[in-house]
């Protein structure tokens, strides 16, 4: 035991931990964070995994990090570049396709060729979600208010967002609250007739969650992933130039040079309680390091089921914790290739062929790789979301080589038979492979390597339960002042001088450092330091 | 073109790399720059402007003036013309200049080759030819020559650009520094490539006769294939200086020779470029304003500014207090949002004596069709926007 006591320790370096981390450091705080990996990043790292190639071999593509903070700890001095790729090309069960150009004019006759009809609600669609997206992306860089409380801050940002409600007229506000519990599927059905169509505006309303098509809730996963803008294109994905760990190391950079000092290959076995109050935690070597507060960067589950003792818990939290919804859903396959594939139907120009792809066969298709997982067993016809990130990188793979990043929902935590072995995984793989194999004929003699990640991976790596890459559904029960539980939404947990930084917090998952900001300002605000997070930065305003 | 075309002298030039240049540029989106047909950009401006700072990218530089200056006397004569120290250029070494008229008024900026003692190239946006006529006064060995139309040029551009330099061959350009010429053998030709550019990040200029154009473009794009290789043009061109802090014609400065009001021109030391200007060397046009001004400082400074928020301050007034009550303090001569910066930038026009107090930029911008204008706090920042170490490593890392 050092004698040292900190003023903060960060349980886990994911790129939230590290904001939080950058922004606590910046107020003068003796910050340290610890992760169990070699590496920094949690679910946002560049790794050599084969000699040339770098993965992002979690999370692939960025747009909903927060601008202001990238501009605020100068990210990009730190390194961190952030590209926009264009031209995504969505795949149909009858082998047609749909090309996504970033002309308004080339979308607009793409989508005229499959319907004139669907060419015209798509002005329609964009507008509602972006009127949708306006609203909720409002509330990213703020703390949720307690609707239970009488404190002036809390009945503040209510207002706040009674006004922000109100904004969208009364019409508007009845399609909202029905948009929070109605299925993608549904929600789409109001404006488009073409299947392809309403299956590439779809898939995003599944990607990462344990719902389909036709589930509720869906609509609004939509619109988590699509809230987001590069540079006020709204709804536009970036690749991090040097993958996604590129995001990780600016944002430890930055914590670094305000102070923060970072130990890798530290997990953490216990947050330690006294008397009611965290304050510390015990390393997996035995160390045990002191410090004024406590901030978890896991998921809730893994917080107060996996790392905390359960007598140190307030009656009923743990239990909570346990019932807390983070279902693993995905799988991801990394494959680095020997050059650009071809795909059947598709221009093969500089742009188009090079962005990203959405196998995404039909609504019928994504719903049956649903009922598959429904069952313990990963679909043979799954959706996957690829992109090549070669293509627009040269800092990922050799010249003329490529890697794709191929992201498949859905993929079981655990088989129906049993766990997963390595066989299954491979078999898992192959699925893959082979729904690529169809929309690209001699796809499989490119691979020079491949990585297959189930969730059992994601969670033996990464540390997400189950590998939800939200860390906790996005369903409306467990989001806003309900995320990751009613009444400690606001980043403070049951345990004195603990705290939560990640994705089980508001806003909820996807690269945005604004858990990891929201929870440094609120515990700023509890030690009276001055705030050093910014607010947020709007294109509509 | 048809000579039974009614519409032949008004047409645009076409570059010599029109035939390749046209069949990228999907959007059809021309704009002229001095009589040329000239790329405004090719498929997506910002796409573009991403290939400079991320993969590579070219920039037909056709349009763009250049002249030789030959004979015993090209040297004195370039000297007394522009206000830096040529004597200090050695050779198949480039050099940014401006030169000024007698008020030391800014005419035009511009870079000067050493190709021999005695032969100089010199580049600029518009054209110059009746000036460097008119500079050749009292030297007898000097000749002039207008060789735009005899040279292909294209600006090769961004992190990639040596990586497919040597990709294509040209061995030992690892070695150019910034400012260096070198020559390759090209066809039975030369080919003359110059590390300069006008993004600010690493990059290149190629120098061939018209005749090999095509042949140069079809092996620098069959090199470039696996480094992202793609065209850009004004658009992407305009953010990519303004980043890296150069100035344009017609946005920051009026070209002297074209003013019409009094002092709506610019020196030197107003355009932040005091450093080009060398009063230990012997006389050079101007030299006597300079002079003055230096002595009084400049009434107004080009200033880099950062701004808060994400709304371009496109012709914005500058003001000294927030309410935007007290006589303005300046004027923003070209914004933008910085998509690598992640910051809102702009260079203005600030009086000197305004410098050191706080700046607000009113800024007007328009959303489905109203006008909204917003006050913002501006910073001054010293340096460049961008300003990547590969742009200055000898020799550049490959991407």
């Amino acid at each position: 035991m050092t004698g040292k006591t900190h003023d903060a320790i960060i349980v886990g370096g994911g790129h939230n931990g590290l904001t939080t981390a950058a922004y606590l450091a910046k107020a003068g705080l003796d910050v340290v964070v610890v992760e169990k990996n070699p590496h920094v990043g949690g679910a946002a790292v560049s790794l050599e995994l084969h000699e040339g190639w770098v993965y992002s071999n979690c999370s692939y593509v960025c747009s909903m990090m927060r601008q202001s903070i990238h501009r605020d700890l100068d990210l990009t001095r730190h390194g961190l570049i952030l590209v926009p790729y264009l031209g995504t090309v969505n795949f149909g069960d009858d082998g047609q396709t749909l090309i996504d150009y970033p002309s308004e004019e080339a979308a607009h006759l793409e989508l005229k060729r499959h319907s004139p009809h669907d060419a015209d609600s798509m002005h329609r669609f964009q507008a509602d979600l972006a009127r949708y997206a306006q609203f909720i992306r409002k509330t990213l860089l703020r703390t949720p208010p307690d609707p239970t409380s009488m404190r002036p801050r809390d009945i503040r940002e209510l207002l706040f967002l009674g006004k922000q409600m109100w904004s969208l007229g009364e019409r508007e506000m009845y399609e909202y609250v029905r948009f929070f519990t109605i299925s993608a599927a549904d929600f789409l059905e109001d404006y488009f007739e073409n299947d392809l169509i309403k299956a590439a505006m779809a898939s995003p309303g599944i990607i990462g969650t344990a719902l389909g098509v036709y589930s509720p809730g869906s609509a609004y996963i939509l619109l988590h992933h699509v809230m987001g803008d590069v540079d006020g294109n709204i709804g536009a994905w970036g690749l991090a130039r040097g993958g996604m760990g590129a995001i990780s190391e600016a944002l430890a950079s930055a914590a670094r040079e305000h102070g923060a000092e970072i130990r890798t290959t530290s997990g953490v076995q216990q947050i330690l309680v006294k008397d009611g109050e965290a304050c510390g935690v015990v390393l997996e070597n035995g160390d045990e390091l002191n410090a004024g507060i406590v901030v978890s960067n896991l998921d809730a589950k893994r917080t107060f089921t996996r790392v905390m003792d359960r007598n140190d818990l307030p009656p009923g939290i743990y239990e909570k914790a346990k019932n807390f919804k983070i279902r693993g859903s995905s799988g991801k396959v990394n494959i680095a290739l020997d050059g650009m594939p071809q795909f059947t139907g598709v221009p093969d120009n500089r742009y188009v062929n090079r962005g990203g792809q959405g196998f995404t066969g039909s609504l019928k298709t994504m719903e049956r790789a649903y009922d598959a997982w429904k069952h313990g067993r990963w679909s043979p016809d799954p959706f996957v979301e690829s992109v090549i990130p070669s293509a627009w990188d040269p800092t990922v793979a050799p010249p003329g080589k490529h890697w794709m990043s191929n992201f498949v929902q859905y993929c079981p935590p655990t088989l129906a038979e049993g766990p997963w072995t390595p066989e299954e995984r491979d078999a898992f793989g192959q699925a893959v492979v082979d729904k690529i194999e169809r929309y690209s004929p001699g796809f499989k003699d490119l691979i020079v390597h491949m990585e297959v990640r189930t969730p059992h991976d994601l969670e033996q790596e990464v540390g997400l339960t189950e590998g939800n890459i939200f860390q906790g559904e996005l369903t409306i029960d467990q989001l806003l002042f309900n995320r990751p539980f009613p009444g400690y939404a606001q980043y403070r947990m049951p345990v004195k001088n603990l705290y939560m930084c990640g994705s089980s917090t508001h806003p909820g998952g996807g690269v945005s450092s604004a858990c990891g900001a929201n929870a440094a300002r609120e515990i700023l605000m509890d030690l009276k330091k001055p705030n050093t997070v910014p607010e947020d930065d709007f294109y509509d305003e | 073109m048809s000579t039974n075309d009614p519409y032949a002298g008004e047409r645009l030039k076409l570059s010599p790399f029109y035939p390749r240049a046209s069949v990228l540029n999907i959007r059809e989106a021309w704009s002229a720059w001095n009589g040329y047909k000239f790329a405004e950009y090719y498929y997506d401006a910002e796409y573009e402007y991403f290939c400079v700072r991320n993969q590579c990218a070219t920039y037909d530089i056709c349009p763009m003036q250049k002249y030789l200056v030959k004979g015993r006397d090209a040297e004195a004569m370039l000297n007394r013309m522009v206000t830096r120290d040529i004597t200090k250029l050695k050779l198949n070494r480039v050099t940014y200049v401006v030169w000024c008229t007698d008020e030391g008024r800014l005419v035009d900026d511009g870079t000067i080759f050493k190709l021999a003692s005695d032969e100089f190239m010199l580049t600029c946006g518009s054209s110059c030819i009746a000036w460097l006529r008119m500079s050749t006064y009292g030297f007898d060995e000097v000749n002039v020559f207008d060789v735009t139309d005899d040279i292909a040029a294209l600006s090769f551009q961004g992190p990639t650009s040596c990586a497919v330099l040597k990709e294509m061959g040209l061995e030992g350009i690892e070695q150019a520094k910034p400012f260096d010429i070198l020559r390759f053998p090209f066809h039975g030709d030369t080919l003359m490539v110059s590390r300069t550019g006008f993004t600010g990040d690493l990059g290149y200029e190629l120098w061939i006769s018209p005749g090999l154009a095509l042949e140069l473009w079809d092996e620098l794009y069959s090199a470039g294939e696996d480094y992202g290789i793609q065209p850009f043009g004004e658009a992407a061109t305009n953010m990519a200086r303004l980043e890296a802090g150069f100035i344009m014609p017609d946005m920051e400065f009026n070209e002297a020779l074209k003013t019409v009001h009094f002092e709506h021109d610019q020196t030197p030391f107003e355009l932040n470029l005091g450093w080009l200007v060398d009063f230990s060397k012997p006389h050079f046009n101007g030299r006597r304003a300079l002079l003055e001004e230096k002595k009084r400082g400049p009434k107004y400074t080009l200033t880099r500014l950062d701004i808060e928020g994400n709304k371009p301050a496109e012709g914005s007034y500058l003001y000294g207090d927030r309410n935007c009550k007290k006589k303005e303090i300046g004027y923003v001569t070209s914004a933008m949002w910085s998509p690598a910066v992640k910051a809102n930038i702009a260079l203005a026009m600030i009086r000197t004596d305004c410098l050191q107090g706080e700046i607000w930029a009113e800024i007007y911008y328009e959303k489905e069709l109203r006008h909204y204008q917003k006050v913002a706090r501006c910073t001054v920042k010293d340096k460049p926007f961008w300003s990547p170490p590969r742009a200055r490593a000898t020799p550049p890392p490959d991407y």
